[in-house]
């Protein structure tokens, strides 16, 4: 008994030699194997970023996160998991991905070129072998028999070839080139959505600003809450344009179902797209962006801007302004911090706004529906230093409260005033605020459109089968024919049995008669 | 409202119906799939072993010649019930969708018995052209237990659309999604079957079994790959026009939100399944693992992004 010969399964040895070694690891690279493990890896390492909070999207949770994880947070932060589409692991994977693809698909380009503008093969010596295989006799001669057939495939946009061998007639033909083509346009497209992609990142720009109802903004960099660019984007490139938010609408849903839901946003906006320009009224809403000289302005988010009066013990105004206070849950129970830098000694006051009041032992003062049904604010009022001539910079949703005393707690409805020792706050009422995202992409066309060359290439190629077809005819005698057909899929898994069946009718003028 | 209310009580009613109607099929599918334990004849192993992988032509025969049998009975019974079940829910979505006065697909459970009815009609579609008997099982227990769970955690009453799902996107994204989610659970099943196929091929005729009646290993893993060409363009559809509506709502195409990185795996993993169906060494098991696993991507983004994640797709009152 022989042993059975053993297979060699591992990889070759990369040769030696710097070139040797260079074309080895560009052929490892771009190999259908190497593509797949990297698709493996592009999922694997999007995971970690859908659960870690990320940087881009939700800084404050990242902050949480870290301060929560004293040794591991900082270790991770290093290694890019807040911020993991940004990472170079990350960068690594896809380039490595998108390198592989030019790779294999270039050298494919070329190949398919010639390919479409060769002749099919010559028919194979023995058809039988084929899955498809067929033959019976059929009057005409074998040059009739092929000539005739090779017109209608011709028609039927099929690329023949004919020859003779011997005393048989063949024909040879070829279909479903598009395959390769619509397989070829996908990856190219894939590319040029990376392209599209990159392009938006360095020239695009996203800024993010809060405005109250009555209140203006003009699209300058420091009129911004929060402004972000590419490398190329400069305050150069941002439009000049401004609008005003005239009234905040919202509506949310009273019924038992879904109670509190939103229904309706609507901000009403006065806008002037040009300095000097001519002023018009808008709306924006969820979905419904505006659009100013290439950029998008998106409403975002919404809250309530509590408003107060505060004089001091000598009854001078020393504020008098709404202030943004920041929704903390669905209810908009929002907090917020009103700093009087103008009264002697400084105060500061720290509150929580409950659109519908609400309050007890667990979860203390809340609100329980985000309509102002029954507005009333909780504040906590403290005076001395505010700390703001430090130079250092100052959250305006935050009090430092390291320099200052707590002079007392109160709850007001509207209308309603408190007396403290230093002076007087009144609650006047409360304004909604809006809160926009205005987003400058020039890349996004182009990637949308490169998008959907990908989908046509991926649709063509995977719904067209590319296979091959031979006829052969023989002299059987008195002017007749035998006449073989068979088919092979070049495709994997081709049903070719209509084709062959076509190609019988055809030959038999069963489909003429169809036609009449 | 009372006709409101009248509307919904009669949808839950029509889901109720689709669901006894579906276990019903559940077991007759179950009983045809039990009576394929029977000694197979010498000649069907004769085939089997001579066609090796390819035992394409063994089972048409095979079907064809027991179409009398009793097992063969229960499972025609079973997709009769299957289309009635498929029509009773399509009753139910549409008295859903008038109560609601939209489309019903505002919120996980809408979107859940959608999913169920999406199983059900690819199936159905599919088994206009072929003999899919031998699939029913596998597709009728995925699409009850979806409505099993939207009816007892999911359920919400009737509601208009909160404002981020105003778009005419919803219809065009949404609906792409349903028929990728049949698809896929589709596939997932076929796939499972045939690497449960394959093992008992690989072990030749010691172990035969409930999978006699079912198709070969081979042919059970052209069925997934179909059906997934057929979704993925679809699926890359869905995604690019959730980008397009992601851009109108919130200002960027793609901003990497939970649902947006799921969308993507899921993508990724149905690519690589595509490229392993080329890759000499993984179009067989392997490949049809890669199926499976694309459904579990499409399954974690669906009910894990929408319970367990901070997602901006969060609003869809669970």
């Amino acid at each position: 008994m022989t042993a059975p010969p053993t297979v060699q399964t591992e990889a070759p040895v990369p040769p030696m030699g710097a070139a040797g070694f260079g074309r080895w690891a560009w052929r490892q690279l771009t190999s259908m194997r190497t593509a797949l493990i990297l698709l493996f890896a592009l999922a694997v390492a999007s995971v970690p970023g859908s659960i870690l909070p990320q940087r881009g999207t939700n800084p404050l949770l990242v902050d949480e996160w870290i301060a929560d994880q004293p040794t591991l947070g900082p270790i991770m932060d290093s290694l890019g998991f807040f911020d993991v589409y940004g990472a170079p692991w990350f960068a690594a994977v896809y380039l490595l991905l998108f390198i592989s693809l030019i790779g294999c698909v270039l050298p494919r380009v070329g190949v398919h070129w010639k390919a479409m503008r060769s002749q099919p093969p010559t028919a194979p010596r023995n058809l039988s072998r084929m899955s498809e295989f067929t033959e019976r006799p059929l009057p005409g001669s074998p040059d009739e028999v092929i000539e005739e057939q090779a017109r209608t495939m011709r028609r039927d946009r099929w690329r023949v070839r004919t020859g003779t061998s011997e005393d048989t007639v063949w024909l040879s033909a070829e279909k479903g080139y598009l395959r390769e083509t619509g397989n070829l346009v996908f990856h190219l497209a894939l590319v040029l959505v990376l392209v599209a992609i990159a392009v938006g990142g360095l020239l695009g720009w996203r800024g993010n600003v809060i405005v109250k109802e009555g209140n203006g903004f003009s699209n300058t960099l420091t009129q911004y809450d929060a402004w972000g660019g590419g490398r190329l984007a400069t305050a150069d490139t941002i439009p000049p344009f401004a609008f005003t938010l005239t009234d905040f609408a919202v509506e949310f849903e009273r019924d038992e179902a879904q109670r509190g839901a939103p229904r309706l946003f609507e901000a009403s906006v006065d806008v002037q797209r040009e300095p000097a320009g001519p002023v018009s009224q808008e709306s924006i809403e969820v979905n419904f962006p505006i659009s100013i000289a290439g950029a998008k302005v998106f409403l975002v988010g919404h809250g309530y801007a509590p408003r107060f009066v505060i004089r001091d013990s000598s009854g001078a105004v020393v504020f008098d302004d709404s202030v943004v206070f920041l929704p903390q849950d669905g209810n908009f129970t929002s907090t917020g911090v009103v700093k009087v830098p103008d009264s002697s000694p400084q105060l500061g006051f720290q509150g929580i706004f409950l659109p519908t009041s609400a309050i007890d032992d667990v979860r203390g003062p809340h609100s329980v529906f985000p309509d102002a049904d029954d507005p009333s604010v909780f504040l906590s009022a403290w005076e001395g230093d505010l700390g703001l001539d430090s130079g250092i910079p100052q959250s305006i949703y935050t009090l430092d409260t390291g320099a200052m005393e707590q002079i007392g707690l109160r709850a007001l409805v509207p209308g309603q005033s408190w007396d403290f020792t230093d002076g007087e706050i009144e609650f006047l009422g409360w304004d909604r605020w809006a809160s926009f995202q205005i987003a400058f992409d020039p890349g996004k066309e182009a990637a949308l459109a490169s998008a959907v060359l990908a989908m046509v290439g991926l649709t063509v190629s995977l719904f067209t089968r590319r296979r091959r077809l031979w006829v052969k005819a023989q002299p059987s005698g008195s002017g007749s024919s035998l006449v073989q057909v068979a088919a092979l899929s070049k495709s994997e898994a081709g049903d070719l049995s209509t084709d062959v069946d076509r190609v019988w009718r055809s030959l038999t003028g069963e489909d003429e008669e169809d036609r009449r | 409202m009372s006709t409101g209310m009248e509307l919904a009580e009669a949808s839950n009613a029509f889901i109720y119906a689709t669901m006894v109607t579906l276990t019903l099929a559940m077991f007759l599918f179950a009983a045809s799939f039990a009576s394929g334990r029977r000694p197979s004849t010498a000649k069907a192993h004769a085939a089997q072993a001579a066609n090796g992988g390819g035992g394409v032509a063994l089972l048409e025969k095979d079907s064809r010649s027991a179409e009398n049998d009793p097992g063969r009975r229960l499972a025609n019974v079973g997709m009769s019930l299957t289309w009635l079940a498929t029509g009773l829910l399509t009753v139910a979505l549409v008295l859903r969708g008038l109560w609601a006065g939209r489309v019903p697909w505002g919120n996980m459970y809408e979107f859940s018995i959608s999913s169920a009815w999406g199983v059900l009609v690819v199936f159905l579609a599919l088994s206009l052209r072929r003999d899919l008997r031998w699939l029913g099982l596998f597709v009728v227990v995925p699409a009850l237990l979806t409505l099993g769970l939207a009816v007892t955690v999911l359920y919400t009453e009737a509601a208009q659309l909160v404002p981020a799902l105003k778009s005419y996107w919803l219809v065009i994204h949404v609906s792409a999604a349903i028929i990728c989610a049949g698809a896929f659970t589709v596939a997932a099943s076929s796939a499972g079957l045939s690497i449960v196929q394959s093992r008992r091929e690989a072990r030749g005729r010691e172990w035969t079994g409930l999978l006699e009646s079912m198709p070969s290993a081979e042919r059970l893993r052209t069925f997934t790959s179909r059906i997934i060409a057929f979704a993925f363009p679809v699926w890359t559809f869905s995604v690019i026009a959730g980008a397009i509506w992601a851009e109108n709502a919130w200002g960027r195409y793609w901003g990497w939100d939970p649902k947006e990185t799921w969308a993507f795996i899921t993508w990724v993993v149905y690519a690589a399944y595509l490229h392993a169906r080329s890759t000499a060494g993984w179009r067989g098991d392997k490949a049809s693992w890669i199926a499976i696993l694309g459904l579990v991507s499409f399954l974690i983004n669906y009910f894990g992004v929408n319970i367990f994640v901070n997602s901006l797709h969060s609003y869809a009152g669970l």
